[in-house]
C-alpha cells in the first residue's frame, strides 16, 4: 500500500507564551518548530499500516510525507524520514500564502501524480485548528473519507474499518480504498492500528516511535524533492483572508479565599458553576 | 546554544532525546531524586527509543555515532529530563562498556555489551577503593589465579549503579606493585563471594545508586579477563579521557539548565516594584554565568572535536573537565543565590543542581589530579 501523509510544522504549542504580535502580524522569528502532533500520529499510523511489527525495518509498503513551507521545513520532513517514512516532498511556499482550501487543491494535484492508495492526515493542525484539509481533499478527489480515526483495521488493503471518535462514543465505518482518513489522538494506542502484516493482538508502545541515531543518519540519504506550488495549482487565490492577529488578553490575578464555605459561596454566586 | 560541531543530524538527535526525556523522565524525575531510585524498566525503555546505544557500534546493538553524539544526547537528557541522577545512572554503561569494546574478545563483546545496550542488563565500572581512588596504580583488590579462575579479594567503593549492576568491569591486581600489575575483570552478579556491602548516601545525584562492593573469595572465570593480564592500567587511563569529556559535557548541561532556570526566575520574580532581572547586580551575575558557560562549552566542544580527529587529548580533556566543573560550581551557586530563599528549598530545581554540581571536581579524577595530569604533560 502506498500512503501519502501531509505533514506540517507548527510553532511549539508548549511555548505559546513566547509568541509576539507586532502590528497585527505574528512574529515567527525565534519560534521553535515542531511537527504538528496530529500529523505525527498520521505518520505513525502510516508506518504501522505498512510494516510487520515483528520486523519493522523491512518496509512492506510506501509512506510518502509531504509538507508545505520554506526550506527550513526540510528538517521536519527529515525527522519523519528518520522514523521510517520512505520518501519526502516539500512544496515550496510560505505560511501566509496558503489556506486549507489551497492546501486541499494542491494535495489533489499531488495525489493525481503520486497515486497513493490512502491519504492519511492529522485531524487538524494545532495552530489554526481549522480542521478542513482532509474533508476538502476527499471532496475534490471524489474519494470516501473517514475523519477523527481512533483505530484502523486494514481489510487486505482493499478497505479500512475505521473507528471514528464522535460525541458520546465511536462510530465504525468501512471505507473502500483509495480514501482519505484523518486521525485523532487515540490512533497511537498500543492496538490502534491493525495492518495486514502485523499479528493480531500485537501491542505497540504507546505514542509515536522514536528515531534512533542510525535512522537519523540514514534519513539523509532518502529522497526529498522540492516542488513549486505553482506546478500543482494554477490559481493561488486564498479563500480565507487574514485580518489582524492579536494576543489573547493576559490572565487577571486570581483571588484567595479563606474558607471552604467562602469558596463554595463564590462558586455559586460569582462563578455560577454550582 | 548548541556546540559549534553540531550539524542538522545532532539537532534531530536532540529532538529525539528531548522527546524521550520529556516523556519518560521529566514527569517522574523529582520523585526519583527524592526516593533515590528510578525504575529498572527505564533501561529497556531507553534502549527501545534508541537512546541507550548512542555512541556504540551497531554490530553490538548500538545505534552508532561518536563522542559528539553522546555529548549532545546526554545534555538534552539533562535539559529536558531535569534529573541529573537519572541521567548518570542510566549512563553508567558509558564508562563500564568501553574497556570491553576496546580490549574484550568478540565473544566477550557479544556476551556483555549486547544485553546492556538492549537494556536487559545494567553495567558498572569499579576502580576506586576505600583505601584510594586517585592513586589507581596502588589499588589493592587482589585477584589470584587458581586454574581457570581468578580468586578476587577486596572492596570497591563509590560505584555508580553498583547496587543493581549485573556486570561490573572491575580493576584488580593480578601482578606485582604499581601500574604494571593491574587487570580488568568482568565480574557478574550472582558470582559467589560478590556482594553489595553498602548503598551509599550522597550529597547529590540521588536518583543514581552508588554502592560499596565486596569481593570475598570471589571466583571469576579467567575468560572474563579483558585483554592481557597486567595490561589493565592503560585501558583504565584511555577510559578516563572520554569519561572526563562526558563529565565536562554534563557540567555544561547542568550549567545551561541552572542558567535558564535563573533567567526565568529573575524575569518572573518581582522585588521593589520590578522584576529582579531589572537590577544591574543580577543582570551582571547572569552575564557572568552566560560567559562562563559559553567558555566551558567552547572548550569542551573543541576538545571533543580534536578527540574525534584522532588527536591525543589527555591534557586538554583534563583542562576541559576542570574548566567545566569550575563553571558548573560557580553557575549553580549563583543560581541558588538568584533564587534566594526558594533556592535553598528542596522542591526548587537549582537547589538540587547545586548539590549535583559538587561531584564534578571530584569524580572521574579530582580537580587536583587533573592539574597533575596537565602539569606532567605540559612538562613543568
Amino acid at each position: 500500500m502506498k500512503i501519502l501523509v501531509p505533514l506540517k510544522r507548527v510553532a511549539d504549542p508548549d511555548n505559546a507564551n513566547k509568541i509576539k504580535v507586532t502590528a497585527g502580524k505574528i512574529e515567527t522569528t525565534g519560534l521553535e518548530w515542531k511537527p504538528n502532533p496530529f500529523d505525527e500520529y498520521a505518520v505513525e499510523t502510516a508506518l504501522r499500516l505498512t510494516e510487520d511489527a515483528a520486523t519493522p525495518k523491512a518496509r512492506k509498503g510506501e509512506v510518502v510525507v509531504v509538507s508545505f513551507g520554506p526550506k527550513e521545513v526540510d528538517t521536519t520532513l527529515r525527522s519523519a524520514l528518520a522514523t521510517g517514512a520512505d520518501k519526502a516532498i516539500r512544496i515550496d511556499t510560505t505560511d501566509d500564502a496558503i489556506d486549507g482550501d489551497l492546501l486541499a487543491r494542491a494535495l489533489k494535484a499531488l495525489v493525481e501524480k503520486e497515486k497513493p492508495d490512502l491519504v492519511l492526515l492529522g485531524k487538524q493542525q494545532v495552530e489554526g485548528d481549522s480542521n478542513q484539509v482532509g474533508q476538502l481533499l476527499a471532496e475534490y478527489l471524489g474519494w470516501p473519507q473517514a475523519t477523527f480515526a481512533g483505530s484502523i483495521v486494514s481489510e487486505a488493503d482493499k478497505s479500512l474499518v475505521v473507528s471514528r471518535e464522535v460525541d458520546g462514543g465511536s462510530l465504525k465505518v468501512r471505507v473502500t480504498l483509495p480514501a482519505v482518513v484523518s486521525v485523532d489522538l487515540r490512533i497511537v494506542n498500543p492496538k490502534g492500528v491493525q495492518s495486514v502484516f502485523t499479528k493480531a493482538g500485537h501491542n505497540y508502545p504507546e505514542g509515536v516511535r522514536f528515531a534512533a541515531l542510525m535512522a537519523i543518519m540514514a534519513a539523509k540519504k532518502k529522497p526529498l524533492t522540492e516542488v513549486k506550488l505553482a506546478d500543482l495549482v494554477s490559481d493561488p487565490t486564498l479563500k480565507v483572508k487574514t485580518g489582524a492577529a492579536e494576543l489573547p488578553p493576559s490572565r487577571k490575578a486570581g483571588i484567595k479565599v479563606k474558607t471552604v464555605q467562602e469558596l463554595v459561596a463564590k462558586l455559586k454566586t460569582e462563578a455560577k458553576v454550582l | 546554544m548548541p556546540y559549534l560541531f553540531e550539524t542538522e543530524e545532532h539537532a534531530a538527535l536532540r529532538a529525539n532525546v528531548r522527546r524521550f526525556a520529556a516523556k519518560h523522565i521529566a514527569p517522574y524525575g523529582f520523585e526519583w531524586e527524592e526516593t533515590g531510585d528510578f525504575p529498572r524498566e527505564l533501561y529497556s525503555e531507553a534502549a527501545r527509543a534508541g537512546v541507550l546505544g548512542i555512541g556504540y557500534p551497531e554490530a553490538y546493538g548500538g545505534t552508532g555515532g561518536d563522542l559528539g553524539h553522546v555529548l549532545v544526547a546526554s545534555e538534552e537528557m539533562i535539559l529536558a529530563g531535569h534529573s541529573v541522577g537519572t541521567t548518570v545512572g542510566l549512563g553508567s554503561h558509558s564508562i563500564a562498556l568501553p574497556p570491553i569494546l576496546r580490549f574484550g574478545s568478540e565473544a566477550q563483546r557479544n556476551e556483555f555489551v549486547v544485553p546492556v545496550l538492549r537494556g536487559e542488563k545494567v553495567s558498572a565500572l569499579a576502580i576506586t577503593e576505600p583505601g584510594g581512588g586517585s592513586d589507581v596504580a596502588a589499588l589493592a583488590t587482589r585477584a589470584r589465579r587458581d586454574g581457570d579462575y581468578y580468586v578476587v579479594h577486596g572492596t570497591k567503593t563509590f560505584i555508580t549503579s553498583g547496587c543493581r549492576a549485573d556486570l561490573v568491569t572491575t580493576a584488580v591486581r593480578t601482578g606485582g606493585e604499581g601500574h604494571g600489575g593491574i587487570s580488568l575483570l568482568v565480574i557478574e552478579k550472582g558470582t559467589a563471594g560478590f556482594t553489595v556491602s553498602k548503598r551509599l548516601r550522597k550529597t547529590g545525584w540521588w536518583a543514581s545508586d552508588t554502592a560499596e562492593l565486596s569481593f570475598d573469595e570471589c571466583r571469576v572465570p579467567v575468560r572474563n579477563l579483558l585483554g592481557e593480564e597486567n595490561q589493565g592500567f592503560i585501558a583504565i587511563m584511555l577510559n578516563f579521557i572520554t569519561e572526563r569529556l562526558y563529565l565536562a559535557g554534563q557540567c555544561v548541561a547542568i550549567g545551561e539548565l541552572a542558567y535558564r532556570e535563573s533567567m526565568r526566575y529573575a524575569r518572573d520574580r518581582r522585588a521593589f516594584g520590578r522584576p529582579i532581572a531589572g537590577f544591574q547586580v543580577l543582570r551582571h551575575k547572569l552575564a557572568d554565568m552566560a560567559s562562563a558557560l559559553a567558555a566551558a562549552r567552547a572548550l569542551t566542544g573543541e576538545v571533543a572535536t580534536r578527540h574525534l580527529r584522532g588527536e591525543v587529548v589527555t591534557s586538554l580533556a583534563a583542562m576541559a573537565k576542570n574548566t567545566a566543573s569550575d563553571m558548573c560550581s560557580f553557575v549553580c551557586d549563583a543560581a541558588v543565590q538568584i533564587h534566594g530563599g526558594a533556592g535553598y528549598m528542596r522542591e526548587t530545581l537549582v537547589e538540587r543542581l547545586y548539590r549535583d554540581a559538587r561531584i564534578y571536581p571530584i569524580g572521574g579524577g579530582t580537580r587536583e589530579i587533573m592539574n597533575e595530569v596537565i602539569a606532567k604533560l605540559e612538562g613543568f
